[in-house]
């Protein structure tokens, strides 16, 4: 299937619920609210014209620009993607599946914003959600064991948001 | 007490017999069979493990950070060291995305190059994964003999780009340089070479009965897991079933990248005939078996590589005699000026090498390639704002993936067999952690 079929069957499952969809992109890509990632992935997993069995990639993008003399140019408002890149076993397409959400939870800075879960659907998400967490600080709800993973337990921070500062210290070990 | 129906030498049973205490048990970081810096935390019941925990990130070098803070160009060497034994075709993934991402077509001698590079470097791959299988198994001459054939590979890199381990050799818009003279020969003659010694390999390993004993039926990970739980590469392939209708799964045949799509090669999909009778589609042993008939795919691809890369060398060496026939010899001021665009002009013609834009395009895309260990991907953003570095640089790990299937393989196995499952994943953790 070419990537318009796939969205006009997500939109005649969906509707409204498909906030938006870019067909011009190198990866098309449809845009969701993160309350209805849970349904929207399970139809695309189970459906028998899409089944979309292979999660490949899950990814944070987060945009902001730290520096304010570039603000202007930056071309972006401040927010955070989540990236759900998949594949099909049986049809050979793949698709793209995207989250806005802002940079913290009721902007609140220091809040995390949180996804639900996909790591019941595919196995796979389990240690990329936890790897998002990690490192672009995602809090995935209904997640069964969402611990950092490739950072120390004890790191303070995620490195991949923009505004991340290098720690000065590290048990005794001086970063910078 | 056992009774006498209990088959003696089955350690499984035995051991309900005997009372034995949970133990949580350390496996790593720094342990010979963990291949790098893996930690395991096995649950044990005697000699049973009930639960793994995989401790990652002792390797962790923020590699996605860094790609969101220098140029394609200059992240190049970085994507040398995530999966170091297959350097060339981590160049060639990151390659690709930025490409796509630019709408670069690249000549077609740099394909080519980029196709013999990166096969080859799937065979010193394999070569380490399986001369590793077998030591973590007990068995150390295959390691040696291994390496022997690979350090002819490195040299042959050397050759052609200078480094032994990590190359930066195909790169953005191509390859760094052309291949050097006399080296398709040199590289062919090692083919030669490398395909009389497979079948010593096949003796030492496939066959021998020690290690069909630690990897037949061990750790089998069936084809809906391996496909729920993201694994590629050999680790996917080695639990589908050709017999059972399921497709050739390579990305080289099922989303051809750099021209595979010209070249007549296999993908290797189980059951095969030469089985031993007690292994099972998706355990260790089959696993392992797919890796060493890549190695005789990639051999064919190279042949032909290099057959398509004979006349497209002639081509360039007949543009040096004609470049050179019409060189200006008076480099005066105005002569500069002219002289340089030949040979930007001629650069270009040489065919293996074109130039990056100046500002990555907006826009984002994500690449998939099919490296050793499986399918590597690259999620690249690129900048709004115009600039050459990009906004958001992902890797996605064949191995990450992988290895999370660990729990699931050795939960129920003996200790012993946790170094035949986790070997038989063939994991490199530079990828793993990047």
């Amino acid at each position: 299937m070419t990537s318009a079929e796939i969205i006009a069957v997500l939109e005649g499952q969906f509707g409204a619920k498909i906030k938006a969809k870019n067909l011009e992109a190198i990866d098309p890509f449809v845009t969701i609210e993160s309350a209805d990632l849970p349904a929207v992935c399970r139809f695309l997993r189970d459906d028998a014209r899409l089944k979309f069995d292979i999660l490949s990639c899950i990814s944070g993008v987060d945009y902001l620009e730290p520096d304010p003399k570039k603000v202007a140019k930056a071309g972006f408002e401040p927010h955070t993607e989540v990236v759900y890149h998949m594949q099909s076993f049986a049809h050979r397409h793949r698709f793209v599946v995207k989250l806005n959400l802002p940079r913290w939870k009721g902007d609140k800075p220091g809040e995390l914003p949180e996804v639900p879960t996909v790591s019941n659907l595919w196995p796979a998400a389990d240690w990329h959600e936890r790897e998002v967490y990690d490192l672009s600080g995602i809090w995935f709800t209904g997640h069964p064991d969402l611990r950092r993973i490739l950072l120390a337990e004890d790191w303070t921070g995620h490195p991949l948001r923009k505004d991340y500062e290098f720690p000065l210290e590290y048990h005794g070990i001086r970063g910078r | 007490m056992a009774t006498a129906t209990t088959p003696r030498d089955d350690q499984r049973i035995i051991e309900f017999d005997v009372r034995t205490d949970e133990m949580l048990v350390n496996m790593g970081p720094q342990h010979p069979s963990t291949h790098g810096v893996l930690r395991l935390v096995l649950r044990t019941d005697g000699e049973i493990i009930s639960e793994v925990t995989p401790h990652l990130g002792y390797l962790h070098r923020c590699a996605e950070k860094i790609g969101e803070n220098v140029t394609p160009i200059q992240y190049i060497p970085y994507t040398d060291r995530m999966d170091y034994l297959a350097a060339m075709n981590m160049n060639l993934g990151y390659s690709l995305a930025i490409e796509k991402l630019c709408g670069m077509k690249i000549p077609e001698k740099a394909n080519v190059i980029r196709v013999v590079i990166c096969e080859l470097n799937r065979i010193a791959s394999h070569l380490v994964g399986m001369g590793a299988y077998g030591l973590d198994l007990g068995t150390f001459s295959p390691f040696l003999y291994a390496f022997r054939e690979r350090e002819m590979i490195l040299d042959l890199f050397e050759e052609v780009c200078g480094a032994r381990l990590t190359y930066s050799y195909l790169t953005i818009g191509g390859a760094h340089d052309d291949l050097p003279e006399g080296w398709s020969e040199r590289c062919q003659k090692f083919l030669d070479y490398l395909k009389q010694r497979i079948e010593e390999y096949h003796t030492l390993l496939t066959r021998n009965a020690i290690f069909i004993q630690r990897t037949a039926g061990i750790g089998i990970l069936t084809r809906e897991q391996a496909i729920a739980y993201g694994c590629s590469g050999p680790m996917l392939r080695g639990s589908l079933r050709k017999d059972l209708g399921d497709p050739d799964w390579d990305l080289r045949k099922t989303e051809p990248y750099s021209g595979y799509e010209q070249y007549d090669f296999k993908a290797i999909v189980p059951p095969f005939d030469v089985a031993p009778p007690e292994a099972v589609v998706g355990d260790c042993w089959h696993r392992f078996y797919v890796r060493m008939l890549e190695v005789l795919e990639s051999i064919k691809i190279i042949e032909q590589g290099l057959k398509k890369y004979a006349p497209l060398k002639a081509e360039g060496d007949a543009l040096t005699a004609e470049f050179e026939a019409k060189k200006p010899t008076l480099a005066a001021p105005e002569q500069k000026k002219e002289l340089e665009k030949a040979n930007a002009a001629f650069a270009a013609r040489l065919g293996h090498r074109i130039e990056l834009p100046k500002h990555l395009p907006p826009g984002e895309t994500y690449v998939e390639t099919e490296c050793p260990r499986g399918q590597m991907g690259f999620y690249v953003v690129g900048n709004p704002a115009k600039s050459l570095v990009p906004l958001r640089v992902r890797a996605r790990s064949s191995s990450f993936s992988n290895l999370s299937t660990t729990n699931l393989l050795c939960a129920g196995c003996l200790i012993a067999d946790v170094p035949a499952i986790v070997g038989s994943i063939d994991i490199v953790m530079g990828e793993i952690d990047r």
